[in-house]
């Protein structure tokens, strides 16, 4: 008797799901949840009615309102901005015409899709989960296959429940040794995507694995998983452990009783198999990291806090040296400044990469006791309205406040600029969300992305900052002694 | 979906990496619920200024690539956003076909499902084809999904590969959901055997 090959985590859960592979080795892949939003999913929609098709499984699909709506108190009334209210309006009458579990914008439950996904127990290991967005791969954190698709992808998951896909390259990533004071789940991610560049893992799954991912919670699992498309990736997995079971025991969709206990017995036979191949193998020590921010226009621009801006001119060849030139140009900067003196207008803490409880309660103890640096806009947008009740019950909604933080409702809000919160040209920003892009949070703005602990760091000094650099928190003030 | 089969036409130079779907249609233009009408905003903020008049330095503002049905590019076109409204913008300006040394996954993806080529080779070629592009009225590239090729103005022809599943819907125009809507039993069978297994997923 031969021993089975082993094989990875991804594969197990890729054969799995598999219903049929074609001659020339594409696969129908069997998919357990899908996550709608009301832009990428009109047109898929349109096609069903066009062809007089239906949902093949509707309970298997979730829908929420998360791009376009405003962060503020409008909303409650009505969305403004008429394009914006149309494409509410019109997921609206989708999910009502074809039967899809809907989480409205009045609902307490109401969240970035990837935010509320592992929050109501909708997402679990395991799984294939995907949805008309890039930062799918977030969910694959709970040791799911989750990845982003197109609108044409969305339509064929509604009327089939599957999807055509040939099988990833297999990329690990491990990460060993103990993160530093000062340095999160953000700052590991943003060290691999500086390393192995924004194709790197082009073609790939990315399994996370070694000591320090382990050591994560699973917030900081979601951030690492979040940014694997920034690093070319469709997919990030975790392989599910305690901490994992943890996290989804007793959540609302989770299984219950005797059903989680036979899950969690599937669920520990997923890790990789010792021996198990990987195509690409990458290594990284956390111990040498330090707090991360980026400083051109795309995520592998990614530098430690104590460096200054690269010189174009330093590039090894002329295509790179052009590319570099524009970046800094975009980005207002002189080559040789430390990244520690740019000043910013505006810092952004939220977004499907850092909205969830911990990333509130980390910026919140940057925050207490200090004040917003004069002329600075500092908003905290909480990645759901569950993580905003937590929040609020923790009194970190005060902390924010009292400090000159806006504590706003929540939305994919500045990451993207489809809704009301942009950037305006020339505007710099400390942000905690995924993409610096020319142009991703309004048309000029310039973004720097980091950590909760170092947006809410330059929020209060005003400009970029080393957040191990700030003297200890002051001692919370009394209660009723607030400014 | 309009089959694929030979494009002849005018190729536009683009020679920049990660060329991102944000920068090929920036977020603000997403609010649509049609597939149609997004070519005007194709790479928005690089083709106009902020006052809304035309960049006349950008080359799809130039003659004859106002007209150009190729574009050719650098490494890891259209990384970043899931947004179809890419490909959607591309294909409503009249591009059928982008040329690069590798693209981002999910958007590779997607061009296929919109009767869009995408097409790999190697830098240096790319470099080459771009070139061949800078003539201008001259520039004018063939590209046959048939015979695999792409052929220069000066007659060069330069074979590429793609994969036979996507090459064979994309000659015909195939719409994959009608096709997979014929594996319905198959798929039942799936469910029956997932159902018994991990009753979870069947609450």
């Amino acid at each position: 008797m031969t021993e089975p090959t082993p094989r990875t985590l991804y594969d197990k859960i890729f054969d799995a799901h598999l219903v049929e592979t074609t001659e020339d080795g594409t696969g129908l892949l069997y998919i357990d949840r899908h996550l709608i939003h009301e832009v990428t999913s009109p047109q898929a929609f349109e096609g069903l009615r066009q062809a007089g098709r239906r949902l093949r499984r509707p309970e298997a699909t979730i829908a929420v309102v998360d791009h376009n709506v405003p962060t503020d108190a409008s909303r409650h009334t009505t969305i403004v901005e008429p394009e914006s209210r149309l494409q509410v309006e019109t997921l609206e009458r989708n999910v009502a015409a074809f039967g899809v579990p809907y989480i409205p914008l009045a609902s307490e439950k109401q969240g970035i899709v990837h935010i509320i996904g592992p929050e109501l127990g909708l997402s679990l290991p395991g799984m294939t989960i995907v949805c008309g967005d890039s930062h799918t791969s977030t969910h694959g954190a709970l040791g799911a296959l989750a990845f982003g698709i197109g609108t044409s992808e969305v339509e064929h998951v509604f009327a089939t429940q599957t999807l055509l896909q040939k099988r990833a390259r297999n990329m690990r990533v491990t990460v060993d040794g103990t993160l530093p004071a000062g340095c999160t789940a953000k700052d590991i991610v943003l060290a691999i995507i500086a390393k192995i560049g924004t194709a790197g893992g082009t073609g790939h799954v990315i399994e996370f694995a070694g000591e320090a991912i382990r050591a994560l919670d699973m917030a900081g699992r979601m951030t690492v998983c979040n940014m694997s498309i920034e690093a070319g990736a469709r997919a990030g997995l975790v392989a599910p452990d305690e901490t994992t079971f943890a996290y989804v025991k007793g959540r609302e969709h989770a299984p219950k009783g005797e059903a989680f206990e036979r899950a969690v017995a599937w669920w520990k036979t997923l890790p990789s198999d010792p021996g198990a191949r990987f195509d690409t193998e990458v290594r990284l020590d956390a111990a040498g990291i330090v707090p991360q921010v980026s400083w051109g226009t795309s995520p592998e621009d990614v530098l430690p806090i104590t460096a200054t801006v690269p010189d174009p001119e330093d590039a090894a060849d002329e295509a790179r040296r052009a590319q570099l030139r524009r970046m800094v140009e975009y980005m207002g900067l002189t080559p040789g400044q430390p990244l520690r003196e740019l000043a910013v207008d505006v810092v952004f803490i939220g977004s499907c990469t850092n909205g969830r409880i911990e990333d509130m309660r980390a910026a919140a103890a940057v925050a207490r006791g200090r004040r917003v640096a004069p002329g600075v806009r500092a908003m905290v947008v909480p990645g759901s309205g569950l993580v905003k009740k937590q929040a609020e019950a923790e009194g970190l909604d005060r902390v924010f406040l009292e400090a000159g933080f806006e504590w706003r409702e929540a939305g994919c809000s500045m990451c993207l600029g489809m809704n009301p919160d942009k950037l305006t040209p020339g505007q710099r920003c400390a942000s905690t969300s995924n993409r610096n892009f020319e142009g991703r949070q309004g048309p000029g703005g310039r973004t720097h992305l980091c950590s909760p602990a170092m947006a809410a760091a330059a929020a209060v000094t005003g400009r970029l900052t080393d957040v191990r650099d700030l003297a200890p928190a002051p001692a919370p003030l009394p209660e009723r002694q607030a400014a | 979906m309009t089959p694929f089969t030979t494009l002849t036409g005018i190729a536009a130079p683009l020679p920049m990496a990660n060329v991102d779907t944000d920068k090929i249609i920036p977020a603000r233009f997403l609010k649509t619920i049609a597939r149609t009408g997004l070519g005007k905003s194709l790479f928005a903020n690089l083709r106009y200024k902020s006052d809304g008049e035309e960049n006349p330095d950008f080359v799809l503002n130039r003659e004859p690539y106002r007209h150009a049905e190729i574009l050719v590019a650098h490494e890891n076109f259209g990384c970043g956003s899931s947004r179809e409204h890419a490909p959607w913008a591309l294909l409503d300006f009249g591009i059928r076909c982008v040329i690069a040394p590798d693209f981002a996954d999910i958007f590779h993806g997607n061009c296929f499902k919109n009767g869009i080529l995408p097409v790999k080779l190697p830098r240096a070629v790319c470099d080459q084809l771009i070139e061949d592009a800078q003539m201008g009225p001259n520039a004018r590239l063939t590209v046959d999904l048939q015979k695999q090729v792409v052929i220069r103005p000066n007659g060069e022809e330069i074979p590429f590969s793609v994969d036979p599943f996507r090459r064979h819907c994309l000659l015909n125009g195939l719409d994959d959901v009608g096709l997979t809507m014929q594996r319905g039993a198959v798929i039942d069978g799936f469910e029956s055997r997932q159902k018994a297994a991990q009753p979870w997923l069947y609450p």
